[in-house]
């Protein structure tokens, strides 16, 4: 390694964001950096930021492309809220995300794209890096594509895949700055681009050529560096939450013995589950790529019946065309796991930015009374855990779940902590044995009010399911007015004894306190350090994080009687807080909401809570 | 084709199939009549393909014909309205073992369904599809569908229907369908002798059952069924004959440039020879989409198995893409999967 001339301040953490053209590879440039920050050993968070659009128009701010990583030496539970370093690739990526650098950050440009035509593009009247605007920043003018062009000047390249490495440069820059060792990320050169050797030589080249550069700039007068975090024991990896939902219902088919079917449809931003999973039938695990999101679920559900872990994901939009056919399921009573990827809606809305909007939806967007399961993932490790539980909680409740989660989460990653198959919980589900005299379709169990699960094919269990109402017991089809009551409860008690079979809600802090701070889902790392940093100025703020929310823990009523104020944060304008108000409405309820497409940061929640403190 | 061999089979009979439930069919309505011959069928089929009667699952929609699977004593699931396609690619796809049938109407499956029944049968889901068409809305009491004739005048069209009717086998043809039958619901024998080739044929064999609905669409093929008209109405269709049909049984198809015509043998110097020879089986459905359209009054409405073809089935498909993926996969247990691309250890 090059010897640096500057002395290595060291840093509890730090923020980068990379942000460039939706074509100049800034997703890749972050997810390799999040490669190198493994190996370093700190803890961190990711955060892709794109645009709806494959290729918006070359150099618009509606093009720009970013990713932010926040990585340090204790836990590290958010992305960050500004960043430290801006990689800037043009002036419309600085424009659009200057906002979200700290008042004394680094900016990095490739002052060759500063020209008359991208100012124009970006909106700029003049030239940023000229009229005194990014006084107070450390701004890093490079000429990174003549450099590129430069590092590979000597290899057979045409000038559009030389251009195509310029991010390779900016990432060895950033090596640089953070003493990474660039050689570990040659051989992701060598697996990504194995049939193109010269492709392989001109990154690596480029990306040598970028930490040397680095390394001969005055600007940087010292570089950095981060101690690793004091992980617990074991093996880790990166991943994003889609990965991890995905993984998490594998292992549910594995530890249950049941075949997925994921029945699904394209849809930003949960297409990439349907993807993973379509990469895995070794396992038995079979994906249909349906003709619509009623096909999705609907052969899910007909898989259901024949006997598979059954599944389908989707998002907001996909989550309301399946509605009528959720009911079938929760009418059949048959297991279902329906994984619903948040975006900011209605409508086509937002895309590919984060909302915790369909609550409501999952919780009561069916017409009849039609209780399911409803739960949410609290961070892209936690999909894993999650999507595992709702497979568990579908099969040996014959229940629908639907599982939340969110853009955030699916598309960020953080370090996950990789479990042993065999110490994950077993999965039972409730299958009748051939011949058994005692069947009867809507017979159930005695504690869960769960029916069984007579597969087609098993001899002496043939039955009919259907839409239908269904008597109790025969499952025959009724129009009594009073089996209709009695069925409509025993649905809505068989979903509350769930109920039984889940954790406590656990209260981070103490356990009484003049704030209590409650929040669900994919909020949960921002809301604990937000908390955390309170706490260690001597505030007595706790939290309470939700991850199941239909049915609520057994113990939500007496956590939250223990607080003099609780403050319902939401990525809505109130969805929970109001479930909670008709739940237990003993409780007053304070709400604060950010409906953005952006996440919480830590600072707003802070302020809020300072505030409420001081009231 | 997968050997399915059993050492002793069970002999199945038509009681085996019967249910104890109620049928709430209108009387006279043609669904009973599918209904005895479904029930006749699957005795056969279950012998032919060495299958139990847990084997058969019957998967529905939503309407008068979707009723069908609480009137069978199999393993059955009534669904939603128009999404049986859907749930039946489940159930095959996810146990291919079973044999499924899935009964639908020319609402659930022309209208709300439309969607699904094009994709079931591209992607040739290994299902039989039994399609009653009565060209009426019956269960929600007579509004027209979307095989209602123009001009016809039902109680959402009272000045008649202004679109034309969709050709359920041209449907089946123009979506790539490998298989398409047609009957009525008046001739139990034909009903019965298609169902079993139906059944029989791996794939989704889509037969489109003209069926009369008594109360609000009555006698709507009744040219077709007629006692008096249907030797000259229906074309009997049989792999390997001539296309021959008419009460004196002297009418013929031909080819005449690039369409069908009728013609009589013994007049105009026509032979028997001339008359085209049917094949359901060629993969060009030229002459097989010609016979599907064929309608009254100009021609004889084409019953029978119009194409059959053989294509891979999706099941097949998939199942196969698992077996190979457990050969060459690097992951042999979820475990390997966690464990695979960059991880680091933490001592």
């Amino acid at each position: 390694m090059t010897t640096h001339k500057g002395k290595v301040v060291e840093l509890e953490s730090a923020v980068i964001r990379f942000a460039g053209d939706s074509g100049d590879g800034m997703q890749l440039t972050g997810n390799l950096f999040s490669d190198s920050t493994a190996f370093a050993g700190n803890d961190f968070a990711t955060f892709p930021d794109y645009p709806a659009e494959i290729r918006a128009p070359q150099g618009t701010v509606s093009g720009v492309s970013g990713f932010q990583i926040r990585f340090g030496a204790n836990d590290i539970h958010t992305s960050g809220d500004r960043a430290d370093v801006l990689v800037a690739m043009n002036p419309a990526s600085l424009k659009a995300n200057l906002k979200w650098v700290q008042s004394n950050g680094i900016i990095i440009v490739d002052t060759d794209a500063f020209t008359e035509k991208n100012l124009a593009k970006a909106g700029y009247e003049t030239n940023p890096l000229e009229d005194g605007s990014l006084n107070g920043y450390l701004v890093v003018q490079a000429p990174i594509s003549t450099l590129t062009k430069e590092a590979v000047k000597e290899m057979a390249l045409d000038n559009k895949s030389a251009m195509k490495s310029k991010n390779m440069f900016t990432l060895g820059m950033v090596f640089y700055m953070f003493n990474r060792d660039y050689k570990k990320t040659f051989s992701f050169f060598e697996q990504k681009f194995k049939k193109n050797p010269v492709i392989v030589e001109a990154n690596k080249k480029v990306l040598e050529a970028g930490y040397h550069f680095a390394d001969t700039l005055e600007v940087f007068a010292n570089t950095f560096k981060i101690e690793p975090a004091p992980l617990n024991k074991g093996r880790y990896r990166n991943i994003t939450g889609n990965l991890a939902t995905s993984w998490g219902i594998l292992a549910a088919s594995e530890r249950s013995g049941r075949n997925v079917f994921l029945g699904s449809y394209p849809i930003t931003p949960a297409t990439e589950i349907l993807q993973e999973i379509a990469k895995h039938k070794q396992f038995q695990a079979i994906s249909m790529q349906m003709e619509d999101e009623i096909g999705g679920v609907v052969s899910s559900i007909g898989a259901s019946f024949a006997g598979a872990l059954a599944v389908t994901s989707t998002s907001g939009p996909g989550l309301s065309l399946k509605s009528e056919a959720i009911g079938l399921a929760v009418m059949t009573e048959l297991p279902l796991v329906v994984i619903n990827v948040q975006r900011g809606g209605p409508s086509t809305g937002l895309p590919t930015k984060s909302e915790q909007s369909d609550l409501m939806q999952a919780l009561y967007g069916r017409n009849g009374e039609a209780p399911v399961v409803v739960m949410a993932a609290k961070s892209s490790a936690d999909c894993f855990y999650g999507a595992f539980e709702a497979a568990k909680v579908a099969m040996e409740h014959m229940v629908p779940v639907i599982l939340l989660t969110d853009g955030s989460i699916a598309n960020g990653s953080e370090v996950f902590k990789i479990p042993r198959v065999a110490d994950l919980p077993e999965i039972h589900p409730p299958i009748v044995k051939a011949n058994d005299p005692n069947y009867a379709p809507y017979k159930r169990d005695a504690e869960k009010l769960s029916r069984e699960w007579a597969l087609p094919g098993t001899p002496g269990l043939r039955h009919r399911l259907g839409g239908l109402e269904k008597e109790d017991i025969t499952g025959n089809v009724s129009h009594d007015p009073l089996n209709h009551q009695k069925m409509s409860y025993l649905r809505e008690e068989k979903v509350e004894r769930v109920a039984n079979y889940i954790p406590d809600l656990e209260v981070e802090g103490d356990e009484e306190g003049d704030i209590l701070v409650v929040s669900w889902g994919g909020t949960y790392g921002v809301m604990l350090t937000a908390v955390e940093e309170l706490r260690a100025e001597g505030k007595k703020v706790s939290l309470a994080h939700f991850r199941y929310i239909k049915p609520m823990p057994k113990n939500t009523a007496e956590v939250l009687s223990k607080f003099k104020k609780i403050i319902v944060c939401e990525i809505n304008l109130g969805q929970f807080v109001n479930v909670l108000r008709m739940t237990f409405p003993q409780f007053s309820y304070r709400q604060y909401n950010k409906i953005q497409g952006l996440p919480f940061m830590v600072n707003e929640l802070k302020d809020q809570f300072n505030a409420l403190l001081n009231e | 084709m997968e050997s399915k061999i059993q050492t002793q089979p069970v002999k199945l009979s038509k009681e085996d199939f019967e249910s104890d439930q109620m049928v709430k069919w209108c009387p006279g309505c043609g669904d009973h009549a599918i209904l005895r011959s479904v029930e006749a069928v699957f005795p056969v089929v279950g012998e032919k393909l060495n299958l139990n009667k847990e084997d058969f699952v019957v998967v529905s929609g939503i309407g008068c014909s979707s009723r069908f699977p609480y009137y069978m004593n199999t393993y059955g699931i009534h669904g939603i309205h128009g999404r049986a396609a859907a749930l039946a690619t489940g159930i095959k796809v996810a146990n291919p073992k079973l044999n499924v049938w899935m009964i639908s109407g020319d609402g659930d499956s022309m209208a709300i369904g439309g969607n699904h029944f094009i994709h079931v049968a591209r992607r040739n889901v290994d299902i039989t599809y039994l399609m009653f068409n009565n060209r009426i809305y019956g269960l929600t009491k007579g509004q027209y569908s979307p095989t209602t004739f123009k001009g016809q005048k039902t109680k959402t069209s009272p000045q008649g229907v202004f679109e034309q009717p969709f050709n359920p086998g041209e449907l089946v043809i123009g979506s790539r369908g490998k298989f398409f039958a047609r009957v009525v619901d008046t001739n139990p024998k034909l009903m019965q002798k298609v169902f079993v080739e139906a059944a029989m044929y791996r794939g989704a064999s889509i037969v489109e059952i003209l069926a009369n609905c008594v109360i609000f669409n009555n006698k709507i093929h009744g040219d077709i069924t007629g006692r008096d008209t249907k030797a000259d109405n229906q074309l009997i269709l049989e792999a390997g004959k001539p296309m021959i049909f008419g009460k004196e049984n002297n009418k013929g198809i031909v080819l005449d440039g690039t369409r069908l015509k009728v013609v009589t043998i013994g007049e105009d110097g026509v032979t028997e020879d001339d008359i085209l020879v049917h094949d359901p089986t060629t993969e060009d459905a030229g002459i097989h989409m010609m016979l599907a359209s064929m309608m009254t009054p100009e021609f004889p409405v084409a019953l029978g198995v119009i194409r059959a073809t053989p294509f891979q089935t999706l099941n097949d498909a998939v199942w196969e893409s698992v077996e190979h993926e457990k050969e060459v996969s690097p992951y042999k247990n979820v475990d390997d999967l966690l464990n695979s691309g960059n991880t680091w250890e933490i001592d």
